[in-house]
Parts: C-alpha cells; structure tokens; sequence
C-alpha cells in the first residue's frame, strides 16, 4: 500500500467529517447552555432540503447556505419554544423534532428526488499547501464549507473560552439558578445557544444536498445527526477534540468506502454498517468512567428551568 | 425579551383533567393544522379532512385495513409504555421490530414446505427472542457502561436496517425473483390466517388476520402489568421519583433490563405481525416506520393501555389518510409523517397545562405594589 494510494481515503475521510464537525460543534453550544436537543437529524434534514429547493429554483450558493442555516434555525425555534418557554421535556421535544423534521423535509422535496443539484461547491485547492502530498489534497482542497467550518471551529473556541459572552453562556449550562441570581438572562441565552445549534445543523444539511451527494432524497443524513450527538459527548464537550472525533468518524466512513474501491470482497452492508456500529463501540468506551463524563458534562444538561 | 401579556404558574399538584384533555386538545389543534396546510395547496379544508379521515373507514374494507395497522402500532407501544414510565428510553424499538421479523423469516424459509401448525407459534416466538435480543444490547451497554440507550437502540436500527438488505440482497434472496430485494412468499403453514378464510360473505376480499388477537390479549395483560403488579409498580417508582426507588431497594438495572426486554420483545412479534401478515415474506421495504410512529402513539397513550389502544387507531387512520390523499388529491404519502409530528409537537406544548396554570399578568405597576 503506498502513500499515494491513501490520498483518496483522507479525502473522503476529510469530507465526511466536515458536516458532522459542523452540526455537532452547533450542538456542542447548545449543550454548553444547559440544553439538549436530541433534534439534529431533524434540523439537519430541513436545512439539506431547504438549500436544495434553494438551488433548484435557480438560486446561488450564498442563498442556499443562508436559507440552509435559516430553515435549521427555525426548526430550532420551535423546539426551544416548547422546551424554554413551554417547560416540555427536552428528550422527548427533541424525538418530536427529529420525526417532524424527516416528514416536513419528505412532504417539501417530494418534487426534486431523482434530480442532481444545478449547483454545487467546488473544491477551491489552496496554492501551494495543496501540493504538499497526501495531506494537501486532503485538508487543502476542500470546498468553501469545507474551510467555514475550520473557521467556525477557531471561532467557536476563541468565543467559548475567551469572551465573556462565552463564559456566561457555559455558565448558564452549569448553574442556571446561580447564573439567574447574578442577573444573567437565563431563558434568552439559552434562546440563542438552541438557535446557534440549528443554523449549523442547517448549514450540515445544506453540505449534504449542495456540496457531498449533491442530490435530494428522504433522510439524505441517513442518521448522520444522531452520530453528531455521540460525537459530542466524545469530545467531552470541548470544541477542538470535535475535530480529532470527526476525522475519526469521518475515516471509519471513507474506510468502508475505500475497502469497496480497491476491491476487497466484504458485504457492501456490512461495511456502511462500520459508523454505526463504532458510534456505539465509542459511546460505550466513554461512557464507562461515569464520573469523568459527569465532570466534563455541563452540569444543568437537559434539566428543566422554570425561569422568572 | 418581549413581555407576555400572561405568565405559567406551577401548579400545586398535576391537573389529571389535563393529562386527558391535551391530547384532545392536540389532535384539534393538529386537523386545525391540517386544514391550513391543505388551503395553502389550494384544496377545500373540508373536502380534504373528509379524504384524509372519513372516507378511509367507511368500507369494512377500511376498517380491516385500519385494524391490520393499528395492531402492531398498539402491540409495540404497549411495550415502550412499560419502559417509558421507569424513563428508559428505547427509541430503537424500529430495529427491534426488523430482528423480529428476520427471526421469523428464518424459521418461514427453513421449513418452508416441511412446516405444520406448530411452525407460526414458534415463528412468534422467534420474532420476540430476536427483538428481545437485539434491545438486550441497548440494556447491557447501560446496565454495565452507562452508554445511553437512546443513541445505542437508534445507532442500532440503522444496522438491522443494512442487516435486513443484506439477507434479502444476498443469501436469503427468492431465485426466482430476477434479483429483485425479497425473499420467497412464505408458505400457509408461517402465515396467520385470514378472518376471511373463516366464512362470512361481508369480510370477502379483507386482509386482516388473526394476528390481531395477540394484541387483544396483550392489551389487558399490559394492563394488568402496569396497574396491578409489584414489577409493574417498581418500574413507575422509577421513573416517578428515582430517589426513592434506591431508597426502597428497587433495582434500577433489573428496571433497565425489564423495560428493554419487554419492548423488544413486543416490538419483535409486531415484526413477525408483519412478515407473516399482509407482506408475507420480508423484503428491503416491508415497514412504514411503526417503531417510530409506536413512540407518539405511546405518549398519545399517556402511556396508558386504553390510551394506547385509541391512540394507535388514531395514527393507523393517518397512515390510511395518507394513502387516500396521494391516491385521490395527488398529495405526497410524506404528509402522514408531517401529521405525526405535528401532533406529537403540539401534544407536549398542550402539555403544559398539565403542569402549569396560565395567569394573566398584571399590569407592571400594580405587580410593584404586591410585597
């Protein structure tokens, strides 16, 4: 096996990673705030049918980006209505949210299944950086989402650990009736946290339609959203170590892709099983020093808060 | 923020007329919806809700089709019930349903044409060891790693589902089928009889079966279960209040297990309901989502056997209404999932009345006065 004949592999495990990075450091916001929604798959499949019917109707890439996070954004809306201001359960509010949002995406590109996207993003190689072998096709020549996302993540993390936005948002996911006592607006910066989350699980979505299979059809994400979710507790809740679990994530995906090209006579289904199978192989892993999960993890996650 | 006009106050006890009336509240609300969605298609509201609910159920026909949905839809959110009132949540009861009907499968084409009557209640069975089985992974990955269930049971039906392809793609594909995706038609022998086959001229041409008397065994015996058993007690202390469950000595895991094994078994003979049923043999696509559709139907329920029961009419008449609008309206199927999802989201914002009261607030000025 040469080097070369692994170019293909950590391009397509860079490309895989990217929309999960994108949808779980969204979600890893909304964690931070205090709140669960269990919703991804559903948000993520209102942004990927929202920028595809953008696309299809002759708009450019920029609207369907922009409407891609919009529809995720209100999706979001609503379960943070029910869950904030409603004081419904958020695991159960985040269920709803994931079979609504399969079934508006379904009812909505009913007309554009079988169509190919009239636009797509090109993969724009940096000068230079991408001549470097094997990691320069793979990390330098992605698509405009492709470098957002390492952008998002830089700016995620400098917001999260170096503004004082950022401070009071994870300490509102610590303790809300301490935050709420020093006179924090608890309800409203769990608001926009829950928001933030369904705008990138949007622009996840629009990856999806627009830029990886460049194509409509019901449940596109294909469970992509729940792998988020996993992935997030992975990465114990901090923004960076999304990046190292997305590649992971992203390189069990592509290996199974890569396995089929060259040849190797094992089930196609068994191999598109790998991600699921090693979601639940990496959540068992983490999972079993209880005490470090429940350290890492904001300690408010998924409590009801019954604001003034 | 903007200020309401009026505030939730919490109530002092929850209201038990409401926990009856939101879904009530939720369904109105959801036709509500429905007419408004199918006026921005520029379809009368009336004429629509009359395809969509009515015209469905008023044939025998109908009604045995309604039934032949309803059954399995009752039977699998019977067992999430169990598991959801001790808060386990098994949200993979979809895969736990496939396993069952692979199980079942398996017995239907090693004894095809070897079979007897003995072959379907082993098939039944079979299907509840298999969805058993396969939600006992969920249940054992908790029990000993903490990994949580709802992630574990959904990452799950997403392998069955490529489990299920795999065998009808590959080893357990019909020779005869030009490579299509499905098996070979089950034999008489791994098939549930048909009401019809028992005589009456007015069910000629219907395809409900007996599986149906499953779930009307079931049905008082989850009832019996729930209500009036010491396990059927241990589980809803645990959810109620998990505090005094320990405190009590009631085990949490044996919760855990008992919620999860329940489930899959029950959602596992809803498979074979399935396979051995109006599909009769198991294909690629043999399943309109009625694991997941099981678990609004189980909170439409209030997790309550006879809410269940009604419930479960409720949403088989929305697979139907589905149907009857893509045939008559040229509406995609799609909008029955639309419709289930609205009504489980409005059913937990109605929810709120459960537990809280709705004020009017007073005016700013006057709420100063107040000490």
């Amino acid at each position: 096996m040469t080097p070369e004949s692994l170019i293909p592999l950590f391009a397509a495990a860079v490309a895989a990673a990217i929309p999960l990075l994108l949808a779980a450091l969204g979600e890893l916001v909304t964690e931070r705030s205090g709140v669960l929604n269990l919703g991804l798959e559903g948000m993520m499949l209102m942004g990927a049918v929202a920028s595809f019917m953008v696309v299809a109707s002759g708009g450019g890439l920029v609207l369907a980006t922009l409407c891609g996070c919009l529809a995720g954004l209100l999706a979001a809306l609503v379960f943070a209505i029910l869950t904030l201001s409603l004081q419904a359960s958020q695991v159960a509010t985040g269920l709803a949210l994931a079979i609504l949002g399969s079934g508006v995406s379904a009812f909505l590109g009913r007309g554009y299944v079988g169509n190919p996207a009239k636009l797509t993003f090109a993969e724009l190689p940096i000068p230079v950086l991408s001549s470097i072998p094997v990691i320069g096709p793979a990390l330098f020549t992605m698509n405009a989402l492709g470098y957002l996302a390492v952008i998002l993540v830089a700016a995620t993390t400098y917001f999260l650990y170096r503004t004082k936005s950022g401070l009071i948002l994870r300490s509102v996911g610590e303790s809300p009736v301490v935050a709420q006592s020093l006179g924090l607006r608890v309800i409203r910066i769990r608001y926009l946290a829950t928001m933030f989350g369904g705008a990138m699980a949007g622009l996840a979505g629009c990856y999806y339609a627009v830029a990886q299979f460049k194509m409509w059809q019901e449940g596109l994400t294909s469970g992509n959203g729940w792998i988020a979710l996993a992935l997030v507790v992975f990465a114990s809740w901090r923004p960076v170590r999304l990046v190292v679990g997305a590649l992971l994530f992203g390189g069990v995906t592509a290996f199974g892709f890569y396995l089929q090209a060259v040849g190797v006579h094992v089930s196609a289904f068994a191999l598109s099983a790998l991600p699921y199978i090693a979601t639940v192989v990496v959540l068992t892993v983490i999972s079993r020093d209880q005490r470090a999960l429940r350290r890492n993890a904001p300690a408010s996650l998924g409590q009801p808060y019954f604001g003034m | 923020m903007i200020r309401m006009p009026w505030r939730l106050v919490p109530r002092t006890q929850p209201s038990a007329r409401m926990r009856v009336l939101a879904p009530l509240l939720a369904v109105s609300l959801t036709i509500l919806v429905g007419c408004i969605i199918f006026a921005t298609l520029g379809l009368s509201p009336l004429a629509a809700l009359k395809v969509f609910l009515i015209e469905p159920v008023s044939t025998i026909n109908g009604v045995s089709e309604l039934l032949l949905k309803a059954s399995p839809l009752c039977l699998i959110a019977l067992g999430l019930a169990v598991g959801y009132r001790a808060n386990v949540w098994n949200i993979g009861a979809e895969g736990q349903m496939y396993l069952g009907g692979v199980f079942a499968t398996g017995l239907a084409i090693y004894f095809h044409e070897r079979g007897g009557p003995w072959l379907l209640p082993l098939m039944i069975l079979a299907g509840a060891v298999g969805g058993a089985l396969w939600a006992a992974i969920p249940a054992f990955l908790r029990v000993r790693f903490y990994a949580n269930e709802i992630l574990v049971s959904l990452m799950l039906t997403y392998v069955a589902d490529l489990l299920i392809k795999y065998l009808v793609y590959g080893p357990w594909q019909d020779p005869a089928s030009n490579n299509f995706p499905f098996t070979i038609t089950f034999s008489d022998n791994a098939l549930f009889p048909l009401f019809a086959s028992f005589g009456g001229e007015w069910l000629e041409g219907t395809r409900l079966n007996l599986s149906l008397l499953i779930t009307l065994v079931v049905l008082p015996v989850a009832w019996l279960f729930m209500q009036r058993t010491f396990a059927g007690f241990q589980l809803t202390v645990a959810g109620l209040a998990p505090g005094a469950a320990r405190y009590a000595g009631f085990s949490s895991r044996g919760a855990i297990w008992m919620a999860m094994l329940i489930g899959g078994a029950a959602a596992g003979v809803a498979g074979v309901m399935e396979v051995a049923g109006p599909i009769g043999q198991l294909n690629d696509r043999w399943t309109p989502g009625y694991g997941f559709t099981a678990i609004i139907v189980a909170t439409l329920g209030r997790l309550h056997p006879l809410g269940i029961a009604l419930a479960s009419l409720l949403m088989a008449l929305v697979y139907l209404g589905g149907e009857a609008v893509q045939i008559s309206l040229q509406l995609p199927k799609a909008i029955s999932l639309v419709f289930q999802g609205l009504l489980l989201m409005l059913l937990l914002g109605c929810d709120v009345l459960v537990n809280y009261r709705i004020e009017r607030r007073r005016p700013l000025a006057d709420a100063a006065i107040q000490p």
